[in-house]
């Protein structure tokens, strides 16, 4: 399996390196999500208040991708994002200024859905279940008639069934990384674990989607070669 | 159909990507305004739920009203560049009820004490016994008390219309004169309903309809005083042939 083949442990100066990459301070790597991130940061070290809506506009997707996608519980996943965000609130009023400019925030949020989502379906085991399981958030385009919709809506909710059915770890990943596209030094901080760790997690969770997704495209058309898969999951 | 079918896992990956609604911003952020109340400005917070803090505007203003906000609510708040729709007409005239409240966090019993409480009328007031048997829970009449104590959202939801069955205002988060003020900014006869009571008068019936009111239902209003008829409770005035009021609800609901 060539996607899976897990890279060494980077060293620690290989950890300081991927940091220094995923505040965006080397030129070329990481561009302009970086940047948006230390200017979304500076606002809210300045204005708290003022500065979230900036945060939650700039996040919102992020957060409530990972809500519905690698974090799902019964409830709604716009009320577990926005639960969410007041969580990150909430910390952010203890934290001071500086430590506020340093925050990787992305990896950050994530981290706090998780979280947020593991308690929602720990509380949620303890009481008996009353309502039907909420259904799952499509992205829908306007310029796609009925039809269409629906079949796109089918293929969707087919493939967020089969990444609900891996591992926590490998769905987390594939999601942070291939959904919302998050670069691997990040998913590697949202994970807690080393950059070379997450991308195993990955590209194992892509190997194991690639068996069932395969078939489905075989059926609709030629499926990418396995040299361009691996360039993809490794980008 | 072709672009349709994603032509790798990867980009059927990207078409998973959840897209928040447009009010989405509004599930975390409040916003606040300051609005014309009947006595003074108010100062209003509200959520994408409802209305869900009101304080009367103090020395010290927005910072302080805000502060104390986050400290409650642990949520961020910022003015509103849109009013309300609804609320500058509410607060001016006294009438809360057609906007919408968001009491999460407050137990069922507040609950159901203040929604009791948002349907007296402007210009009428209720004892604390009538909220109590109101909401099914007749002898729970100093909770009602200390749950109106507990209104996020005084002034809108008008816990100063409830006073104490002898006449007098009872007691009110902002002061007991701030109590008074609201009420007599509604036209509420504070006088004459106190006199009433120290005569023994709870309840004011009709001798041409025979039905029976609080007194300050305004029904009783259009009673021409010749034929207003007052009682202690609500048995003299049953044993004497009159019924309760349909509007102001004196004594049992009519289910219990």
């Amino acid at each position: 399996m060539s996607a899976g083949v897990a890279r060494p442990v980077p060293a620690a100066a290989d950890r300081a390196l991927q940091h220094e990459r995923g505040r965006g301070v080397l030129p070329g790597v990481q561009g302009a999500g970086a940047d948006r991130d230390d200017e979304i940061c500076r606002r809210l070290a300045e204005d708290l208040d003022g500065g979230f809506a900036g945060l939650v506009e700039a996040y919102g997707r992020i957060v409530l991708t990972v809500a519905a996608r690698a974090a799902p519980v019964a409830e709604d996943a716009e009320d577990l994002a926005a639960e969410a965000f007041l969580r990150a609130y909430r910390a952010l009023r203890r934290y001071d200024r500086a430590r506020i400019r340093q925050l990787r925030v992305r990896p950050w949020l994530v981290t706090i859905v998780l979280n947020a989502s593991r308690n929602a379906r720990r509380d949620a085991a303890r009481r008996p279940r009353t309502d039907p399981l909420a259904a799952g958030h499509e992205p829908v385009s306007p310029t796609r008639d009925a039809a269409e919709l629906a079949e796109t809506a089918d293929a969707v909710r087919e493939l967020a069934a089969r990444l609900g059915s891996l591992p926590a770890k490998q769905r987390v990943a594939v999601v942070l990384r291939h959904v919302v596209d998050l670069p691997l030094s990040e998913v590697a901080l949202a994970l807690g674990c080393p950059e070379g760790t997450a991308r195993s997690h990955v590209a194992r969770g892509l190997a194991a989607l690639r068996v069932a997704y395969g078939t489905a495209g075989a059926r609709q058309g030629a499926p990418a070669s396995r040299a361009e898969e691996k360039r993809r999951s490794d980008r | 159909m072709s672009r349709l079918v994603a032509s790798s896992l990867e980009e059927a990956l990207r078409g998973l990507e959840v897209r928040p609604s447009r009010g989405f911003v509004d599930r975390v952020i409040a916003r606040f305004a300051p609005v014309a109340g009947p006595v003074g400005e108010l100062y209003v917070a509200w959520t994408a739920i409802g209305i869900s803090w009101v304080e009367v505007a103090s020395p010290g203003g927005e910072a302080a009203f805000t502060a104390r906000y986050r400290e409650r609510f642990g949520r961020p708040i910022v003015r509103a560049t849109r009013p309300l729709p609804g609320l500058a007409a509410a607060a001016r005239s006294g009438r809360g009820r057609r906007l919408a409240y968001d009491l999460t966090g407050l137990a069922e019993f507040d609950v159901h004490v203040l929604e009791a409480t948002l349907a007296i009328p402007v210009g009428e007031v209720r004892p604390y016994a009538w909220v109590a048997t109101e909401i099914g829970r007749p002898r729970a009449v100093r909770a009602v008390g200390s749950a109106l104590g507990r209104n996020p959202v005084p002034v809108l939801i008008p816990c100063h219309r409830v006073t104490r069955s002898d006449g007098t205002i009872g007691n009110y988060g902002g002061g007991p004169a701030l109590k008074e003020a609201l009420l007599r900014a509604e036209r509420v006869n504070l006088d004459e309903l106190a006199a009433l009571a120290s005569s023994g008068v709870h309840y004011v019936g009709s001798t041409t309809t025979k039905i029976v009111c609080l007194p300050s239902c305004r029904d009783v209003r259009r009673v021409a005083a010749r034929h207003r008829r007052g009682f202690r409770d609500l048995a003299e005035a049953g044993s004497a042939g009159y019924r309760p009021c349909d509007r102001c609800r004196p004594g049992l609901r009519r289910s219990a």
